[in-house]
């Protein structure tokens, strides 16, 4: 039974957030016996009410409330009011996550170190180390069921691997495979295995692939320690006299404000949302907003140098059928600087319905050069880069200096540019993949550009000083001791890898130590 | 609502013939667009028919496929006659856009232009316009999200209902 618990109750942890930081660690709280209160702005919509069909599907899950952005990304021109594809519904973006769940390499646990000083890049070592996360990863990969660990057998590769796995072996790669993913290969956990139908993105209405919606949430709520309140917009943290916060302040479907006292309170809204709230949470004692001492909220945006390749085939490919990321090929993941940037990239199967293939294969385009490419939709083949960005200060989230949402808080207003590194690493993939695709007979190909980002990172940075960074090694503010970050907006740095199955880990060790310091009554 | 409808009757092929208008080109009739063929025909209210009539030329110049008929086409931009209807400013924003159109495509405007070229010529002047961005920008879901559309790029859309690929050929590639 789910728990409701009292707005007065101040022994409760509030989570604020209900994906892959903030429903996991509500669940691994209540499995100790901890009593949850998750606070999650969307609605809940159970799996079966996913809907395979992309703008539909975008109109349920996506969040869509105000946002502007700006710099010189291209999304800044072609998306002005979307500058990330993440969603806002229970679960959080875990419903829409294609599932690649990768481990970082030891050496991105320590950029600074290991590439050196980058001009412009804002690089630090993490305050932790891979051999540190690794149970922890470990821990993560059995809970969501990561093929080719624990014993689990890979996924099927479907056409669109098919064509990759072809063309890596014509470019002499040597690790490609269909990926470690979070989507049942057989049965488990009461969980039904992939049934190949293309969707992954839009929800798995199977529930094969993990997702805290029907995963961490519904086990949490079994315990009767955890409660989820949905469509409960968190618009501030409140703090008392002696700086530690007790209160969170979040507005009910109906646009009613409510005050939610708490023992702890945990920020898990993305690396967009979560900044926000602490600018907005500032307050006489605190004015640049809370955990801001070091002036690092908000900063050091990172959303994973991306791109994508398609390639037109003389015949038919139909690349959207099947687990849409079961494909990977590891060799460029490495740091070689030989080629003419610091840190690695991931090359990952993608595809786009003719939807979303329109809006996203050269926004903007139009002609025959671009109609004649639709007409090859299904002869194409595709793939997605995703590769370590620079961090960068004046990359940032920062509060809209007009523009207020419904309930008077200030706008998120999300400012990227390119580092020179970043845009090195995507012209070496976009060969790469051209030359990947070439290599097996494709007759056109596409080197298409970012979409609005969907790895979000690095706005409420891990170090191990007070002065570099907003949290400490366990997510826990530097200035505010009950006061922790649960999502990836605690990355350092972002490493080359999907960020999911490194935020859930994070969030698991966590959980330990907030027991533990709880139970000690340091918190 | 703008609607489009399937053969629209009280038109007969002679007094089509006596316009001079059968071919290619759509034609206009009192407050209406009609295809050659009669195959479908759109009233409308808030814009000129002219206006729509050229509205459709303009998408098809915008996303060609020449295999897709102008039915797609119309009904891919009926939704400024209806936004025109209760828009002023999006009324305005159109007229002017295709009175600028036909003004710089000179004595016969832009649909009497012949030549797909010639046409995109004029639109790569003006593609950075409010006009061109408000029509490509609700274009490009307007009409590559039709389903019906779907087949013609071997699209197969919803795939849950059907068990997903498992068993439908998510791995049939046989080229390679």
């Amino acid at each position: 039974m789910a728990a409701p618990y009292d707005l007065n109750d101040d022994s409760v942890v509030v989570i604020i957030g209900s994906g892959a930081g903030g429903g996991t660690l509500g669940n691994e709280l209540a499995q100790k016996g901890i009593d949850v209160v998750v606070l999650e702005s969307g609605a809940r919509h159970e799996h079966e009410d996913f809907i395979n069909d992309e703008w539909d599907s975008f109109a349920q899950l996506a969040w869509l409330d105000h946002r502007t952005t700006g710099g010189g990304w291209r999304v800044a021109k072609d998306f002005p009011n979307l500058p990330a594809w993440i969603v806002k519904a229970v679960g959080g973006t875990t419903t829409h996550w294609a599932g690649a769940s990768l481990r970082f390499q030891e050496h991105e646990f320590r950029t600074l170190s290991h590439y050196g000083k980058i001009d412009g890049a804002n690089l630090l070592d993490w305050p932790i180390t891979l051999a540190e996360l690794e149970p922890y990863y470990a821990k993560a990969e059995d809970k969501m069921g990561v093929t080719r660990t624990n014993g689990i057998e890979g996924l099927p590769g479907n056409n669109n691997f098919k064509i990759l796995k072809a063309g890596a072996d014509k470019l002499g790669y040597k690790e490609c495979h269909t990926g470690n993913m979070a989507i049942n290969s057989a049965d488990r956990d009461d969980r039904m295995s992939c049934q190949q139908t293309g969707f992954c993105f839009q929800g798995c209405k199977w529930g094969a692939k993990w997702s805290t919606l029907y995963t961490e949430i519904p086990k949490g709520e079994a315990t009767g320690k955890l409660e989820v309140r949905p469509q409960s917009h968190v618009v501030k943290i409140e703090h008392d006299a002696s700086g530690k916060v007790n209160a969170v302040v979040y507005a009910d479907k109906d646009g009613k404000l409510h005050s939610q006292k708490a023992r702890i309170v945990a920020v898990a809204g993305n690396s967009i949302e979560s900044p926000r709230l602490l600018l907005n949470s500032a307050s006489a004692k605190f004015p640049d907003g809370l955990a801001n001492s070091s002036g690092q909220v908000g900063k050091n945006y990172m959303r994973h140098t991306t791109g994508s390749v398609y390639a037109v085939f003389e015949k038919p490919v139909h690349m959207y059928r099947g687990t849409t990321m079961a494909g990977i090929i590891r060799d460029e993941a490495k740091h070689d600087p030989s080629r003419g940037f610091v840190g690695g990239y991931e090359l990952e199967t993608l595809s786009l319905g003719v939807p979303f293939m329109a809006a996203f294969l050269d926004p903007g385009g139009w002609g025959r050069s671009f109609a004649s490419a639709m007409d090859s939709y299904a002869n194409m083949a595709g793939l997605w880069i995703v590769g370590e960005d620079m961090p960068q200060e004046q990359n940032a989230v920062k509060l809209h200096g007009e523009l207020k949402d419904q309930y008077g808080m200030p706008i998120p207003d999300v400012w990227f540019t390119d580092h020179a590194n970043d845009v090195a690493m995507r012209n070496h993939a976009y060969q790469q993949g051209q030359a990947l695709y070439e290599a097996v007979g494709a007759t056109r190909s596409f080197p298409t550009p970012p979409y609005p980002s969907t790895h979000n990172l690095g706005t409420n940075r891990m170090s191990e000083k007070a002065s570099d960074g907003v949290v400490n090694k366990w997510g826990q503010t530097h200035d505010i001791k009950n006061l922790f970050v649960s999502d990836g907006s605690q990355f350092t740095t972002g490493g080359a890898e999907n960020p999911t199955l490194t935020i859930v880990s994070l969030a698991i060790r966590q959980a330990d130590y907030i027991a533990k310091e709880m139970a000690a009554g340091s918190i | 609502m703008t609607t489009i409808y399937e053969q629209r009757p009280g038109i007969s092929r002679r007094e089509l013939l006596k316009r001079g208008t059968v071919g290619a080109a759509l034609i206009i009739a009192g407050n209406a667009v009609i295809s050659p063929d009669r195959a479908w025909g759109m009233e409308t209210t808030a814009l000129k028919p002219e206006t729509m009539a050229t509205l459709i030329k303009l998408a098809r110049d915008i996303y060609p496929h020449d295999a897709i008929s102008d039915r797609f086409y119309a009904i891919a931009v009926k939704g400024h006659e209806t936004k025109a209807g209760t828009d002023a400013a999006h009324k305005t924003l159109i007229e002017d856009g295709i009175a600028d159109l036909d003004k710089r495509a000179g004595a016969n405007g832009y649909r009497g232009l012949g030549w797909e070229d010639d046409r995109v010529a004029i639109l790569r002047d003006i593609e950075a316009t409010p006009f061109f961005q408000a029509v490509r920008g609700d274009l490009v879901v307007s009409f590559y999200n039709q389903k019906e559309l779907w087949p013609h790029f071997g699209y197969e859309g919803e795939s849950y209902s059907k068990g997903g690929y498992i068993a439908r050929g998510f791995d049939d590639i046989e080229w390679l």
